[in-house]
């Protein structure tokens, strides 16, 4: 199981990279791997703003659909546009070409919640 | 929890296993959409030894299936299958199954495993011809393996020549196991079900020697995931999905196993009537153009009125869009009628097409 120590997680198996004021999401290894095959991110493209804790979008898989949940509030910077035509990437390269969306966050204090590596990984119980 | 006799190889191979139906099945391998092309473009194997198989035995033994199942069983002779399936008195469905007539007194029903336990004592309940009922389901081992290179894969493995039609079962020595080799399946592709007695050790040994007999042809393990992908681009009916004891199997387009014009079975008096009545909704396949998928349970609209529900839904790993079963008021079953999914609110336009999803 990869879980980079350089990352942020959610207790709902979401990343976040934390560079600057900027913060790049997605979902974990362990998510991507219990989903199974992701055949579709569906997050609106007009989403210009989301509030932690809330839902982005939704993960279609073959078997079953899951909610994206923001680990942090923020102005949306960008989705990954790759993903319409390769969602399979989010399977492949969850922490790379399997990136969500950037956005600008709104409020640091909000991270200090945030699981780091070693709490994700006794969360998930590897 | 169950294990079938293969469960140290799912094991081993690093499935991904969960219960259904009380055992430990492997739902994939590697990935559902892998194996689904796999089956379609070369050969897959699957366990499906959680199936249940009762053996019916005696004088009266067709008398019997006549009696509690749909389809005209008399038309069979040793070495036929029939789909058919088991009604209540009140035309909901039992379980959907497989008939093999054995020999001229005998029968092997292959049942759904979540069924076993209910089936069975329905048959004994409607034993009313002293036949012989032996539920064997714990003793067999299935292993469906299907694909358009099977029949190479397995020729392989018999001295026989397998030249089996569709529908069709033979008795044959099979990679030095006596079994019951049947060209049936679930997954709409040419492919074999092979059902055979004996413990874990000789389970393993039939797998493996199909596993190398089909290394040239890039055989792969497939998990239920797939099996049902592949069903569903098939159209074949699930149970508890798309049929149970709520639906009737005309509604659920099983008209054509339901021999209306055959003497006495259980649930005729009230199928009659619903075909002289008429149905009041039938189930439909539908597909959508957006990359939003249908789930079992979803509501079906037409203007925000609800008109159905999908039974079964999924991505076709074949055509990578929406493909789905449902119910729909029998004023939106005919082909081409527009309907929606509503999908978190929010209404999808669909439609209802013909089967198969994907052809063959």
């Amino acid at each position: 199981m990869n879980i980079p120590q350089n990352l942020k997680y959610t207790k709902e198996h979401e990343w976040i990279l934390i560079e600057g004021s900027t913060g790049t999401i997605g979902i974990t290894d362990y998510a991507q791997g219990e989903l199974g095959d992701v055949v579709f991110v569906d997050i609106d493209p007009a989403l210009t703003e989301i509030t932690k804790g809330d839902s982005i979008g939704t993960i279609e898989a073959v078997k079953t659909v899951s909610d994206i949940f923001a680990p942090c509030s923020g102005k949306v910077i960008e989705l990954n546009e790759k993903l319409k035509d390769s969602p399979e990437s989010v399977n492949s390269d969850p922490y790379g070409a399997g990136w969500m969306l950037k956005v600008e966050i709104a409020n640091t204090a909000e991270l200090s919640d945030l699981l780091d590596a070693a709490a994700y990984q006794a969360l998930i119980g590897q | 929890m169950k294990r079938t006799t293969f469960y140290n190889i799912h094991k081993n191979l690093g499935a991904k296993i969960v219960e259904f139906a009380g055992f430990e099945m492997p739902i994939q391998y590697s990935s559902i959409i892998a194996e689904h092309k796999a089956v379609r473009n070369s050969v897959g194997v699957f366990d499906v030894s959680h199936m249940g198989e009762v053996f019916v035995k005696g004088e009266k033994a067709l008398d019997f299936v006549q009696y509690i199942t749909v389809n005209d069983a008399s038309k069979l002779f040793p070495g036929r299958v029939q789909y058919s399936a088991m009604c209540y008195e009140d035309g909901g469905i039992v379980d959907d199954l497989l008939v093999y007539k054995i020999a001229d007194n005998e029968f092997m029903l292959v049942i759904n495993a979540s069924n076993i336990d209910k089936d069975f004592a329905w048959m004994q309940k409607n034993n009313k011809f002293g036949v012989e009922l032996k539920n064997l389901s714990d003793n067999y081992s299935l292993l469906a393996v299907q694909g358009p290179n099977s029949l190479k894969v397995l020729q392989k493995l018999t001295d026989t020549e397998i030249n089996l039609e569709y529908y069709h079962f033979t008795k044959l020595n099979f990679a030095g196991v006596d079994m019951i080799f049947s060209r049936t399946g679930y997954t709409g592709e040419l492919g074999y079900e092979l059902y055979f007695t004996g413990n874990e050790k000789v389970a393993e040994e039939v797998w493996n020697k199909i596993f190398d007999a089909g290394k040239e042809f890039g055989i792969k393990p497939i998990g239920l995931g797939a099996r049902d992908t592949l069903r569903l681009e098939m159209g074949f009916c699930l149970y508890g999905n798309d049929i149970d004891q709520t639906t009737n199997p005309l509604e659920a387009g099983l008209g054509w196993i339901t021999k209306l014009s055959k003497p006495g079975f259980i649930g005729k008096d009230v199928l009659l009537k619903v075909k002289e009545k008429g149905l009041d909704r039938k189930l439909v396949p539908l597909t959508s153009d957006e990359k939003t998928f249908p789930r079992h349970g979803y509501d079906i609209t037409v203007n925000n009125e609800k008109v159905g529900f999908i039974t079964s839904g999924t991505v076709s790993p074949i055509l990578d869009k929406p493909i789905a079963l449902g119910y729909v008021d029998i004023k939106y079953a005919e082909i081409d009628s527009e309907v929606n999914f509503l999908i978190r609110g929010k209404e999808i336009p669909a439609k209802v097409v013909k089967l198969p999803f994907v052809k063959r």
